[in-house]
């Protein structure tokens, strides 16, 4: 089976991701992709649809939780927001992620310090 | 626990999710229409950007799933379907099943009813029968009771019973004759009992014998009989016409202190003297039926033991006289300890097995049908492991298919033996004793039921799975169905020979158990049973009591032989197999020290009037019958049995003139010996007997035995009619049970008649079974072969041959199975003996009846399938392919 290219990232990056942009504000799904493609430039090409799936989790972990609304635009929507617990689950992924990031820059970049 | 809620809200979240997703398509939509798209493309656009909405709201949804709970669920649907497709596979295996669970639980049922169920009374588990150390048996005389209760230090306190059956008369002037349990005054304040109406008796309301004219209501009876009127209390009745006051009414769920016997009242036992029975100071006068008690706290039953027995070494030093040995063990009470208690435990046991044995056949059975099918579907399985389903995945189905079913025989199984012990419970097989079956099934039985059903499901759903794991898609599909290789012997015929051998260990043991049955109602009783009607008059429940009763013996004697075609009449105390034959241990005529311990013999004894010999059609070896003459100032004599005479004077002709002691010294002469016979048991070894002259040593209890011609018409109720008229013409208010010669047989005959129907049943079982297992195998066998067998036709096989190519693995099947079967069940007989009188294995005509039984299990089952074997038509089948 080919998985679409968008979907290549690394279990959890999604997740990430999602809870970081609502550490910054609340949103509903429309505007975190929104969001996310902006933020990326676009270099993320994340299949819409993805983003429920993930967000389901997120919500059964209680990391998120969720409440239907009025948006801005006066639109029907249900909107996200992160959970403590969603908070301290992103500062652990977040420390993990640039460990492991600062480890793969090293293996590709043999003699250069990430640091320097 | 957070999925509980997470059950009941997902209907809502997933409702809810699809709308926000249909909202973000919304949304989008318009977005692209605003950058100036067609309504159209911007619709198409927005989809392809969203992905595929099913599929995400799959994926959505497997978050919130159980997973294992979710798939088992698909499988039961799948397993439902498939098997929905083969009713009559899914028909068969669910009866086939049901039969065996709902035996097993109809075994088990019966088996938690006597052994595993405790009495009704407070504590049961620490409640012990005195048994004695030397027989199964707790029977005590009064006095040593008291002092047994005295001077103990390991009981509690220990309670005695007895049973007995008097006339009741509660003032409607309908007397009737019911059981009753005369108990000691701390019966019921030992047991923990409560009242449901009324009050009992205690120890302080017995002042010695006769004082305490109290009754205690069974709940039964009060119900049946006093239709729950609770005024009943304060009423006085008569007992064996004297007054008794009804103080209350028991528990609803306590009949007395041994299984199964109901008694209608509890009377105190001091009141026994009072029903015209045994006194309550004679020391070696052993009538009280069963004592026990309860174990003081921290007390282990070896010191209990220990105790009661340096009691009875007491007892034995202080009354030579009178006490035998008087060791103790303590023992279940329910079924009068070791006496009942122990062959219903083998017996239980052995049918537990044999039922457990059946559920192995069928499971066995079952698995080779599952293994056919399995065969069958090697398609359908080859084409899901082509398709990339895991071999778990595909083991799992099967045996989902397997649980369904065996679940769903064994719900079909249970109901089935409810209805059946519901019967068993309201049945009474007795009308002179008060037995209750009372088997109904407990949370045990479903218990036990559901396990069964789930194991049995278990064990033959892993049948297949060797096959299943070895299945080879690509060769699978190439070959086609049929054309898989031949093993040298496979599971399932191992499996079905030893299912086979299982059944002809049924067959076996059940004829075994036929046969004795059979043999044993044509065993030399010592006394006839055709043409004879007994008729049981107690003269002490009439009101006659010492000179009265023999004249009124002599009327009744006559009475009965004016009846027309009346060949012979005489009378007894007891007969044999009756109620109330008693013994008595006798003493060679030398013997000087009269204790127990120094007895010859402990002989039935008969008290018996002349002519009682020829009614009873008890042959005198030697000597004379008894006369009138015999009586109270002539000299003591007797007739005694050939054991008797064995045992005392070596043999049946030195008896004659001799003499022997009785305990209290009288001599007693042998005028001539009658031959041997059963008295108690049929089961028995020869018993040694004695018969003295009624009018020597009078007895108020008495069998009339009236032997009518043996001339056809004389049909035992009408004789049975004639004896009840002319008795009501000597005396109206006289109880008396008019019954045949054969009738109190049946109260022996009711076990073993009970074991054999057991056995019967489970052989019929057993022989369906394996008829349903070779026909299937000989069945699937010949489909499998059909093309070979259409070759060899083509080719010119005979008919022979074509059976021997076709069925030959089936019936050598057969042999060998019938063959272990037969020499195993023969073994197993070997436990029936103790049961089943005459029953032995070693009988050429329960062989031949073993052989023949499976050979035509093996015509049956094979029949189809050779007719379908013997009509192929090769070109039928070459055209097919």
């Amino acid at each position: 089976m080919t998985q679409p290219s968008a979907r290549d990232l690394f279990p959890g990056a999604l997740e990430m991701m999602i809870l970081e942009s609502l550490r910054r504000q609340p949103a509903h799904g429309y505007a975190l992709v929104q969001h996310i493609q902006q933020r990326s430039n676009n270099l993320l090409q994340v299949e819409e649809g993805s983003l429920y799936p993930a967000l389901q989790r997120l919500l059964k972990a209680r990391l998120v939780k969720a409440e239907w609304g009025v948006s801005a635009t006066n639109r029907r929507v249900r909107t996200y927001q992160i959970t403590a617990a969603g908070l301290r689950h992103l500062e652990q992924q977040i420390s993990s992620f640039e460990r492991m990031f600062e480890g793969i820059t090293l293996v590709l970049n043999p003699g250069k310090s990430p640091a320097s | 626990m957070n999925w509980i809620p997470g059950i009941f809200r997902r209907r809502r979240l997933f409702d809810e999710l699809s709308e926000e997703m249909r909202l973000h398509l919304e949304e989008r939509v318009e977005q692209l229409t605003r950058e100036g798209l067609s309504p159209e493309e911007a619709n198409r656009q927005a989809r392809i950007a969203f992905g595929n909405p099913a599929v995400i709201e799959e994926r959505s949804r497997e978050v919130w799933q159980w997973p294992t709970l979710e798939s088992i669920r698909a499988d039961v649907r799948f397993a439902v379907r498939a098997l929905r497709r083969s009713p009559g596979f899914s028909v068969a295996a669910v009866l086939t099943l049901a039969l065996a669970i709902g035996a097993n639980a109809v075994v088990f049922s019966v088996l938690n009813a006597f052994l595993l169920r405790p009495l009704n009374v407070a504590r049961p588990n620490s409640l012990y029968e005195l048994q004695h150390g030397n027989e199964a048996s707790a029977y005590q005389s009064y006095p040593d009771y008291l002092d047994l209760r005295d001077r103990n230090r390991s009981f509690d306190s220990l309670v005695a019973y007895t049973a007995d059956e008097v006339g009741l008369d509660t003032g409607s002037g309908d007397a009737s004759e019911v059981w009753i349990e005369e108990a000691s005054g701390n019966y019921f304040d030992a047991l923990g009992l409560q009242p449901y109406v009324g009050r009992f008796f205690h120890t302080a309301d017995e002042h010695g014998a006769d004082s305490a004219p109290d009754i205690v209501l069974s709940y039964e009876y009060w119900h049946a009989h006093f239709h729950d009127d609770r005024s009943v209390v304060g009423r006085v009745v008569t007992l064996n016409r004297h007054p008794f006051t009804i103080l209350g009414v028991a528990p609803r769920d306590f009949n007395g202190t041994l299984l199964f016997f109901n008694p209608a009242m509890f009377v105190p036992l001091v009141e026994h003297p009072a029903l015209g029975e045994n006194d309550l100071t004679t020391r070696g006068d052993r009538w009280v039926f069963d004592v026990m008690g309860y174990l003081k706290p921290g007390g282990t039953r070896a010191e209990a033991i220990a105790d009661l027995n340096g009691i009875g070494k007491q007892l034995e030093k202080t009354y030579p006289k009178d006490e035998s040995t008087m060791t103790f063990t303590l023992v279940r009470p329910g079924l009068y300890g070791d006496y009942l208690g122990r062959p219903v435990k083998a017996f239980m046991a052995g049918l537990m097995l044999l039922t457990m044995l059946i559920l192995l056949a069928a499971c066995a059975n079952l698995g080779s049908l599952f293994a056919a099918r399995a065969a069958d579907r090697s398609r359908e399985v080859a084409l899901r492991l082509a398709l990339g389903s895991t071999r778990k995945r595909i083991l799992r189905a099967l045996f989902t298919e397997a649980v369904l079913i065996s679940l769903a025989g064994g719900a079909v199984g249970l109901a089935g033996s409810v209805a059946l012990l519901r019967a068993l419970t309201a049945w009474r097989p007795f009308t002179s004793y008060p037995l209750h079956l009372a088997v109904n099934p407990d949370v045990n039985v479903y218990v036990v039921a559901l396990l069964l059903a789930l194991v049995s499901g278990l064990l033959f759903g892993a049948v297949p799975v060797r096959q299943v794991l070895r299945t080879n898609p690509y060769e699978v599909i190439k070959a086609g169905p049929g054309g898989s290789t031949r093993q040298r012997v496979s599971a399932r015929e191992i499996l079905l020979a030893a299912q086979i051998a299982i059944c002809a260990v049924l067959v076996t043991s059940s004829l075994v158990a036929v046969r004795g049955l059979a043999l044993s109602l044509h065993a030399p009783f010592g006394f006839d049973i055709e043409h004879t009607m007994l008729a049981e008059i107690d003269l002490g429940m009439a009101g006659y009591s010492g000179d009265r009763v023999a004249p009124m013996q002599k009327r009744l004697i006559h009475a009965m032989e004016g009846i027309p075609g009346v060949e012979a009449v005489g009378l007894a105390d007891a007969v044999p197999f009756g109620m109330g034959l008693g013994d008595a241990i006798v003493f060679r005529d030398n013997a000087s020290d009269l204790r127990p311990t120094n007895a010859a013999a402990d002989a039935y004894l008969l008290h018996v009037s002349p002519g009682y010999f020829r009614a009873a059609g008890t042959s005198l070896l030697t000597g004379r019958d008894f006369s009138w003459q015999d009586d109270k100032n002539a000299p003591r004599v007797a007739v005694v049995n050939g054991e008797f005479a064995r045992l005392l004077f070596g043999s049946v002709n030195a008896a004659i003139g001799r003499y022997y002691k009785l305990r209290d010294g009288t001599r007693i002469q042998v005028v001539g010996v009658a031959e041997d016979g059963k008295y108690y048991n049929l089961t028995e070894t020869p018993q040694p007997a004695q018969f003295v002259p009624i009018l020597q040593s009078p007895s108020a209890s008495t069998t009339l035995v009236v032997r009518a011609r043996a001339v056809g018409n004389h049909a035992p109720e009408l004789l049975g009619t004639a004896m009840r008229n002319r008795l009501r013409q000597l005396d109206a208010g006289m109880p008396v049970n008019i019954e045949t010669r054969a009738k109190p047989l049946e109260v022996t005959l009711f076990g073993p008649r009970m074991a054999t129907v057991a056995l019967g049943v489970l052989g019929l079982m057993g022989a369906m079974l394996s008829i349903t297992g070779i026909f299937g195998m000989a069945a699937y066998s010949v489909s499998r072969r059909l093309k070979e067998l259409g070759i060899r036709i083509a080719l010119g096989a005979q008919r022979r041959e074509l059976l021997q190519a076709a069925l030959g693995r089936a019936v050598k099947l057969l042999a060998i199975g019938s063959a272990a079967g037969l020499v195993l069940g023969l073994l197993a007989t070997r436990v029936l003996v103790h049961i089943v009188y005459q029953a032995t294995p070693r009988d050429p005509l329960v062989l031949a009846g073993v052989v023949f039984a499976m050979a035509v299990l093996g015509l049956v089952a094979t029949w189809i399938p050779a007719q379908r074997a013997l009509s192929v038509d090769p070109l039928v089948l070459l055209r097919e392919e």
